[in-house]
């Protein structure tokens, strides 16, 4: 053996230790969420109750004209903007988040969002060692797709929550689901650094799968958001029907946001991506031309990529004109995003094709 | 403002009336087709075609297309398809007798290009065009017209805001229409209330979208019908020139005849394989490389380039890809007189990933026997780069330490039979063996300039010393990519448009309260609630502000145009925000 795979070798096993300290920095992560969750219980929130079962005293106390007066002066402030929501949706405000307002719950809470940074420079450092070990961009296989995957999904949310958005109710689903997707990669996906074949060798490679997994990271979050949304649409539908739900639904259920904010959250990223995910086909198509002669040849790959894309147009072409809105939309992309998941573990493991070549 | 005879008190007409307000203040905010109940028509033909197109080209069925599109896609990616491999089909037939004649009878083994899915996307595609062309009318008249009058009651719009101010109503409405017009608004002055609009890009790039993916469709059709592929092997020194005859395996699509190939030759100057030489890849190929000189057209200038393996050579609407590589050894065969009756490389095909090659050397005609009669001589061949000792296996794809290996058979190669016969492989059954010393087959290795002696003075066989390559190209011939190309771009910049672009209106009205004092309000609205409408109201509003600066609050009646505060009024969406 050449001195030159040794170092390779090397590389590669520091990655390993990186991604498994990671990982251990992700559980720490969880459990500071699931603290922030117990803590959070203790508070007893019932916005949206008081926002739908008709008690509308509280809502009253709301301004409809923010006229403010500015002390005994009467002189008026900067006007500001009422905003209210559209005709044939429920008014509800969002919930206070996972630490429901509780301090202990909310530091808590910073804990396990600090532990996730920190799980993610170790994570990243882990891909980014990988890639060096094996001279290439670290999305040959499964096994690296998955570790590049998880680090990118979670950097789209760390990005949101940078950017100020209201996305720390994310935080214990995401880890929650970027710990199996780890988990799954250093056991039963886990494949020594390897090169690649001739017909890899193209700059399509870095444009076409940077974007693929990029799409699927915020696809991803997008799927998480739809299915609380769910949750809470049917909570919130119960409450406004007069029924009671469970205490444990709705110590959790009070604390995420209004499920049209959840909503409205899902819609904007798999619109977001959408032309994005357009772009990787597109992309994936030039290099199919360029490789194989063909630039779309019905490969398993490429078929459910379509599918795919099809399905979240299909979702956004439902939230996009009358009728389909709501939970018959979110239905749609639960089926877009299962589209996804099939795509990449489904065509990888079951059906061979063109595409299999980089092994499982 | 429009006073009806009906009084304002009675309180189901006004809010009637208002919905009627509100719903013109946010109509045609997009293009979207009005989705109808499916009330069935009266009889009559044209009633019903007019029934079944206003279906058709309806968003329900549209979706539902849609969705079928996708579930149709499905069983093409499950079950094996003819034209990616022919083979497995048949295998899968093989072992489902039943199942398989029931795929086939349904087109599940050519799903793509079956009947029902066709159907799914020609249905999807008149709807598209029927979508399509009402709605650009319908934006073009939007685009000639002018954004709606206010509504009565701002209060009631998703985004709202009010102050009092001592200026002019006049005045404020005239800052108004300045401050919106340069914000890129269309803005016009409509009786007490400046009307606004903006954001009709994202029309634009809907249209441009759907009209893309029609353009794409087409392109792909196209280039089905009058596509072409076919293959070519070629050895170093030799050429080809692009006319049907030339090729060893030829596919094209209905409408294709041989007068649309493109004329253009070339010669394989050259072709060149690395490998790596050390660690556990040891073998995997790095490069692989033809240098080509080529020409278009009948008397064109010769050029020089290189195709390796991702980057084809594009020569109009034709590509040439390097899709496989081989050895060929060139061999010399003698007669007994020593005459030379052969001599050739002889293309053998790779066996494994190293390069172990098999073939068959074939001579045809020119060779007499010892006995003067006219024979035919046939040769198996394997041929190994990188020879070890031991079994004719390949440690190495490259020329390390070539070896050949034949078996000697004469007789009638059965090539004249009428039966097509592979090149690489020899039909012994009019064949007869060369035997050796011992009786034995007679078979050799030689290293290249060995000869193999035929026994009984029959003659010779020379591995000669330059071993040359061969390279297989496919050459594809498919028009209409550059559309469908162009088609897909803009069908992503429209999307980007539609999908980032907000639509929304803004109303500033401005009237003279009962008091003297000037009520400003303004309120905004798009096309899907948006924190980005009432974030764009405040900007605006605070412009404005500081041009119609607040005056004095009256104690008694805050807002003497909507006295009840509304209860609806919720700062829903502003919790979002944060
Ligand atoms: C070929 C398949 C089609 C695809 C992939 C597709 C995709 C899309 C997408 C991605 C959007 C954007 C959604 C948004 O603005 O949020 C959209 C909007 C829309 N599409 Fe399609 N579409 C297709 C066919 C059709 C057909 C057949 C019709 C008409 C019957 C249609 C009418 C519309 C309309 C009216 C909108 C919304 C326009 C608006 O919001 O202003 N589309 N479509």
């Amino acid at each position: 053996m050449t001195l030159a795979a040794a170092t390779n070798e090397h590389l590669a096993n520091i990655s390993n230790v990186l991604i498994y300290s990671a990982m251990a920095v992700y559980t720490l992560a969880f459990f500071a969420h699931i603290a922030e969750w117990i803590f959070g219980s203790r508070s007893k929130v019932a916005r949206t109750a008081a926002a739908l079962s008709g008690k509308q005293e509280a809502k009253k106390a709301a301004p409809a004209v923010t006229v403010n007066k500015a002390g005994g002066t009467a002189v008026l402030e900067r006007p500001k903007v009422v905003v209210r929501a559209a005709a044939g949706q429920r008014d509800v405000p969002d919930g206070p988040g996972a630490h429901g307002g509780d301090a202990q719950g909310d530091l808590y809470g910073r804990i396990a969002i600090s532990l996730t940074v920190l799980a993610f420079l170790i994570a990243l450092s882990g891909v980014l060692t990988r890639a060096l070990s094996v001279q290439r961009a670290p999305w040959g296989n499964m096994y690296e797709f998955n570790i590049t995957f998880s680090t990118v999904a979670v950097a789209v949310y760390l990005l949101l929550l940078a950017l100020k958005k209201n996305v720390r109710w994310l935080g214990l689903f995401l880890v929650t689901t970027v710990l199996l997707d780890l988990g799954l990669a250093v056991t039963v996906l886990y494949t020594a650094s390897d090169q690649l074949v001739p017909a890899l060798h193209s700059y399509w490679l870095y444009i076409h799968v940077s974007t693929a997994i990029l799409c699927g990271a915020v696809f991803y979050v997008g799927a998480v958001a739809t299915i609380l949304y769910l949750f809470k649409d049917s909570y919130e539908n119960k409450l406004a029907t007069g029924g009671t739900p469970g205490t444990f639904a709705t110590s959790v259920l009070e604390r995420l946001p209004a499920s049209s904010s959840l909503d409205k959250f899902a819609y904007r990223v798999n619109a977001a991506v959408f032309p994005l995910w357009t772009f990787t086909i597109i992309a994936g198509a030039i290099w199919a031309g360029d490789a194989w002669g063909r630039y779309w040849g019905w490969d398993p790959k490429e078929t459910w990529s379509f599918i795919t894309w099809v399905a979240y147009a299909c979702h956004l072409h439902a939230r996009a004109t009358a009728g389909w809105k709501g939970r018959k939309a979110a239905y749609l992309a639960m089926l877009a995003f299962g589209c996804w998941l099939f795509n990449y573990y489904g065509v990888n493991i079951f059906i061979s094709g063109k595409h299999s070549y980089a092994g499982v | 403002m429009s006073k009806t005879t009906t009084p304002e008190t009675s309180d189901t007409t006004s809010a009637a009336a208002e919905d009627r307000d509100l719903s013109a203040a946010g109509s045609e905010l997009s293009t979207a087709p009005k989705e109808e109940g499916p009330n069935l028509p009266s009889l009559g033909v044209i009633g019903w075609a007019r029934w079944f197109w206003r279906q058709l080209t309806s968003m329900r069925v549209a979706l539902l297309l849609l969705l079928l599109l996708s579930l149709g896609a499905i069983p093409g990616s499950l079950i094996p398809q003819e034209g990616t491999d022919a083979t497995k089909v048949a295998a899968f037939v093989k072992n489902n007798p039943t199942l398989g004649e029931v795929y086939d009878k349904l087109g599940m083994f050519h799903v793509y290009s079956s009947v029902w899915f066709s159907a799914i996307y020609i249905l999807l595609f008149i709807s598209l065009i029927g979508c399509i062309i009402p709605r650009t009318w319908q934006f073009v008249g939007q685009l000639r017209g002018r954004p709606p009058a206010a509504p009565r009651r701002l209060t009631r719009l998703p985004a709202y805001t009010t102050w009092r101010t001592e200026t002019e109503p006049e005045q404020v409405r005239e800052a108004a229409l300045a401050l919106l017009k340069k914000r890129r608004f269309r803005a016009h002055l409509a009786g007490d209330a400046v009307a606004a609009e903006k954001g009709y890009l994202r029309e634009l790039g809907n249209l441009a979208f759907h009209i893309a993916l029609i353009v794409m469709l087409i392109a792909f059709a196209w280039g089905q019908l009058f596509k072409a592929e076919g293959f070519k092997l070629v050895v170093e020194g030799d050429g080809f020139s692009n006319t049907l005859t030339q090729y060893d395996d030829f596919k094209s699509g209905n409408l294709f005849t041989s007068d649309d190939l493109n004329p253009f030759s070339f010669n394989l100057e050259d072709f060149k394989g690395t490998y790596e030489t050390s660690g556990p890849n040891r073998g995997t190929p790095r490069t692989y490389q033809a240098t080509i000189d080529y020409s278009v057209g009948a008397y064109g200038k010769e050029r020089k380039t290189t195709i390796k393996v991702n980057e084809p050579l594009t020569l109009g609407d034709t590509k040439v890809y390097l899709a496989a590589h081989g050895y060929a050894p060139v061999v010399t065969v003698r007669d007994g007189k020593g005459n030379v009756v052969y001599h050739e490389p002889v293309p053998l095909l790779p066996l494994d990933s190293f390069a172990t090659s098999s073939g068959a050397v074939k001579v045809m005609d020119g060779y007499r026997n010892p006995k003067g009669q006219k024979e035919q001589l046939g040769f198996q061949a394997f041929f190994v780069p990188t020879y070890h000792g031991g079994a004719m296996i390949s440690q190495f794809p490259a020329l390390d330490n070539p070896i050949l290996a034949l078996n000697a058979y004469h007789g009638d190669l059965g090539v004249d039979s009428g039966i097509p016969q592979s090149v690489y492989q020899l039909d012994k059954s009019h064949l007869k063996e060369f035997k050796d010393s011992k009786g034995q087959l007679l078979k050799k290795l030689l290293k290249p300039g060995q000869t193999m002696q035929l026994p009984n003075g029959a003659g010779s066989i020379t591995f000669e010393k330059n071993i040359k390559e061969w390279a297989q190209f496919q050459i594809t011939q498919q028009p209409g990519s550059g559309w469908a190309l162009g088609g897909a771009i803009a069908a992503i910049f429209g999307l980007a448009a539609s999908l980032f672009i907000q639509r929304r209106r803004v109303w500033v009205r401005a009237v003279r309260g009962a008091d003297g004092i000037t009520v400003v309000e303004m309120a905004g609205l798009g096309r899907s609630e948006s924190a980005k409408v009432p974030e764009e109201l405040g900007d605006l509003a605070g412009i404005l502000y500081d041009q119609a600066p607040g005056a004095p609050d009256p104690d008694d009646d805050p807002t003497p145009d909507d006295p009840t505060p509304d209860p609806q009024a919720v700062p829903a969406e502003g919790a979002e925000q944060q």
